[in-house]
């Protein structure tokens, strides 16, 4: 579908780029989501966040997000960015961009779309301290080991129908 | 049969490889295949049981055992921190 679009990629995140691709004539609300990496945990100063992914899947589980997106509110196009590789404090990691016809649709589609995120698309960060680091858990992620895993024929049909969507950016996992 | 086993995040680092080939029996699924991960690398035995896999990019847990074929990908799932 021509009104998603997703990508997992290496490079800075620009919130412009998104807010254009989701630009449409019918749109009288553009809502995002920016995700950035914070400078400290817990009193602790953060120095970086380093992000990983399983390239091919991540990028197949946003397309199914943008998807369901897309039939659970009445929008007109969904972007999702996030970027894998080092990421300073104060450097977006994630993006979520919604336009619709009026606000409320594309505020809670944002909300939505972050929270399933995390709990669904393959993306780790390692967040490092002056004195260590620790690989980070998302509470939301916990629901892949309690849950049997839903229909994998339903999940292919979003695919399918959303794949033409997406562009993978270079490098950062495989 | 072959299966190509992908290591991410923490198991990734407890393992100290990004991704290895097993060989399997005719027969085996996803929890004769920990076996194998964890006799290869005894240091993932905790960190395995945070994780589940993805089977061909869609999330299975080992202990729901299913069926493997040759040519299969399997990926080691950490808890994930994507945001």
């Amino acid at each position: 579908m021509k009104n998603i679009f997703c990508e997992v990629t290496s490079d800075p995140l620009d919130i412009s780029r998104y807010v254009e691709l989701v630009a449409d004539p019918g749109a009288g609300a553009i809502s995002t989501f920016t995700g950035v990496t914070r400078n400290n945990f817990q009193g602790k100063t953060v120095i970086k966040l380093d992000y990983e992914a399983y390239t091919p899947m991540a990028l197949k589980k946003l397309q199914e997000l943008a998807h369901q997106v897309t039939n659970k509110w009445s929008v007109c196009k969904v972007a999702i960015a996030h970027r894998v590789g080092t990421v300073l404090v104060g450097e977006p990691s994630v993006i979520i961009a919604v336009s619709s016809a009026h606000r409320r649709e594309s505020l809670e589609a944002v909300h939505w779309a972050i929270d399933e995120l995390k709990a669904s698309v393959p993306i780790w960060k390692k967040e490092f301290f002056e004195d260590g680091s620790v690989w980070k858990e998302n509470e939301e992620s916990r629901r892949l080991l309690a849950q049997p895993p839903a229909g994998g024929a339903v999940a292919a049909a979003v695919v399918a129908g959303a794949a033409e969507g997406g562009a993978a950016g270079a490098g950062g996992g495989r | 049969m072959q299966i190509k086993v992908l290591y991410f995040a923490k198991s990734r680092e407890v393992a100290g490889v990004n991704e290895q080939t097993f060989e399997l029996g005719d027969g085996a699924h996803t929890e004769d295949l920990l076996a194998q991960i964890i006799a290869a690398h005894p240091a993932l035995d905790s960190v395995m049981k945070t994780c589940v896999f993805a089977l061909n990019q869609e999330y299975v847990r080992p202990q729901d055992k299913e069926a493997l074929k040759d040519g299969d990908e399997v990926a080691i799932i950490p808890p994930l921190s994507g945001g």
